[in-house]
């Protein structure tokens, strides 16, 4: 204490000091102290008036007192906790989930009876969006895989001698499970992603409390019309998908295996109407899941843009699970009724 | 100026022992507010003392932790409303970044609310939409901008007139003039007295403007440690015992901005 007092009562000399930046003071003042910066006197020789004010300034801005410090990493306890912690976000998000479905079929039946509230132009817009937009992507795509899945089965089944059963191969693929779930993993990421983005930027700018604060329901605004339109879509481009799919077995079919494309199409025909009808039918139910999983995480969006990025993630990698898991446990299912 | 409000003067928001918090952090304790009918209310406080939380409340956006508010008498739910309330027809917000919907022209904007609450058809509803447009100081020629194309000073008049689409009783406003040039601010004001004079408006504003305050607000309300400190005339507020207060009116920035108002 006593060889701090003598230390302080030396006066420094700042005549020497060329330029002087925030951080050459914050680099002074650790050297020489924050005390002994209030006791500088005015006369300090070669300090001018703003490097003293620039040099208290900074010293208070040091002197501030540090938040506390984070508690000490605990390794076996912290992941007990984030386990824990990812468990309950995990079951809280299924049930918010599934009250989001409640509350939209609940605002889809208050509507449906009264046609002024229907929005036919959103309606129009969504379904363009998702669905004319998409016709390209989806039909290349699936083009493509049907020549894939061909290729694949002519390559096993010529073991066999059984190449003819290619045909078979890729129409029961396509139509039972290819032509739906490549359609929904396709719109998981375009059109999922995009309701979250364009809803979670809405609430990032406050559009969402300006339509409450005007007395307009979100849900029926926002939600309504993309769930239908994708409603709407999804079977639509389904049902491209399994063409397409078809079309590109058939190409290769023809030009690589031999089979004409009179053949092609006369063993496709005998395939039973309900397999088209079993792909079919799951149409819907990815519709509506992704179609809410993307307006939820857009909801779900705080403050910022980096947010409304972090629930895009979310919102395709949430709806591709769901589609594949529910698609897994739809194969069973019909797989056990025998359809 | 209206000023002085008597026992006679009709309370149109009344919000009773007001608490927000946040998990565990309490921003209204206990907050008693009255608003009188007509009047321009500026709310002032530093920052983090919950202005925009209280407008939040009053407007429905928020469910308070606990209190009572009233407007108009009629117990403030939020939203959605139920049974058929009214309310959100007479009250209009204007939001700190504007908020227009991004989607749609400046004149889709504002015609928005007449479609979905008056049922007007579209040509009328734009047709009046223009004309609010027009009476919140903006170019006919900038209704058929889409928000991102406008300046910061457009968007503020912008959403003035979408809060004004429905002719509301009361108008919330959350720094109207924040991020506005003084030109534009000082206009504002003027647009803000005019329009209370002519339609009889009652204005709750949430403002860091002291010009603002001086050349608009009947009365002033002080938002600190989690209550209204005071709420009353400029003068009286000015004249507050209280370090906050004190710094505030009588720093160099109030002192300008009564100068300025005085001369």
């Amino acid at each position: 204490m006593a060889a701090h007092r003598a230390e302080a009562a030396a006066p420094i000399d700042f005549s020497e000091l060329g330029a002087l930046d925030t951080a050459g003071a914050a680099l002074l003042i650790r050297l020489i102290g924050v005390e002994r910066l209030r006791e500088l006197p005015p006369s300090a020789p070669g300090l001018t008036v703003e490097r003293r004010a620039l040099l208290l300034a900074v010293g208070e801005a040091m002197a501030a007192p540090e938040a506390p410090a984070a508690p000490a990493p605990h390794r076996l306890a912290d992941v007990l906790a984030a386990v824990g912690a990812l468990l309950t976000e995990t079951w809280s998000n299924l049930l918010l989930l599934l009250n989001f479905m409640g509350l939209a079929l609940a605002t889809l039946f208050t509507v449906l009876p009264r046609p002024k509230r229907w929005r036919l132009t959103s309606l129009v817009t969504h379904i363009h969006q998702t669905g004319l937009d998409a016709v390209p992507i989806v039909s290349l795509l699936t083009f493509l895989v049907g020549a894939v899945v061909a290729f694949l089965g002519a390559t096993v089944l010529a073991q066999f001698g059984a190449t003819i059963y290619t045909v078979d191969l890729v129409a029961y693929s396509f139509l039972r499970e290819f032509g739906v779930l490549l359609t929904a993993i396709l719109l998981a990421g375009r059109t999922a992603s995009a309701f979250t983005a364009q809803i979670g930027s809405m609430k990032v700018n406050e559009e969402l409390d300006a339509l409450r604060a005007q007395g307009l329901d979100p849900m029926e605004m926002l939600v309504l019309p993309r769930m239908l339109g994708l409603l709407i879509t999804l079977p639509l481009l389904t049902f491209l998908a399994m063409l397409s799919g078809l079309v590109g077995g058939a190409v290769v079919s023809v030009v690589s295996l031999d089979i004409s494309l009179l053949r092609f199409i006369d063993i496709a025909r005998e395939i039973p109407l309900r397999h088209f009808l079993v792909g079919l039918s799951k149409a819907p139910f990815f519709a509506f899941l992704i179609a809410l999983i993307g307006c939820l995480e857009g909801f779900k969006v705080e403050g910022s843009a980096r947010s409304v990025g972090a629930h895009t993630t979310s919102s395709v990698v949430q709806s591709i699970f769901v589609v594949i898991l529910l698609d897994a446990v739809a194969a069973l299912f019909f797989m056990e009724v025998g359809w | 100026m209206v000023t002085g409000h008597g026992a006679g003067a009709e309370v149109v928001i009344s919000v009773r022992n007001l608490c927000n918090r946040f998990g565990g952090h309490a921003v209204h304790e206990g907050l008693d507010l009255d608003v009188y009918r007509g009047e321009i209310l500026g709310v002032v406080g530093g920052s983090g003392t919950g202005k925009s939380v209280l407008l939040r409340s009053i407007v429905g956006l928020r469910r308070p932790s606990g209190g009572e508010i009233r407007v108009f008498g009629e117990e403030r739910g939020v939203f959605p409303p139920q049974g058929g309330s009214q309310l959100e027809r007479r009250c209009g917000v204007l939001f700190q970044n504007g908020a227009l919907f991004s989607s749609l022209t400046v004149i889709e904007n504002i015609a928005l609310p007449l479609i979905e609450h008056t049922g007007l058809p579209r040509p009328e509803a734009e047709h009046l939409a223009g004309l609010k447009l027009a009476l919140a100081g903006l170019p006919k020629k900038a209704g058929s901008l889409y928000p991102a194309e406008l300046s910061g000073g457009m968007v503020k008049r912008a959403a003035l007139a979408r809060a004004l689409a429905l002719d509301p009783d009361i108008l919330f406003l959350d720094e109207p003039t924040a991020g506005l040039d003084p030109i534009g601010a000082a206009a504002f004001d003027q647009l803000l007295v005019t329009l209370r004079n002519a339609l009889g408006l009652t204005v709750f504003m949430v403002t860091h403007d002291l010009d603002t305050l001086y050349a608009a607000c009947d009365r002033v309300a002080v938002l600190s440690r989690k209550k209204v400190l005071v709420a009353d005339r400029l003068e009286v507020v000015a004249a507050t015992d209280d370090p906050w207060v004190r710094e505030y009116f009588h720093g160099p920035r109030g002192r300008a901005a009564l100068q300025d108002a005085g001369s």
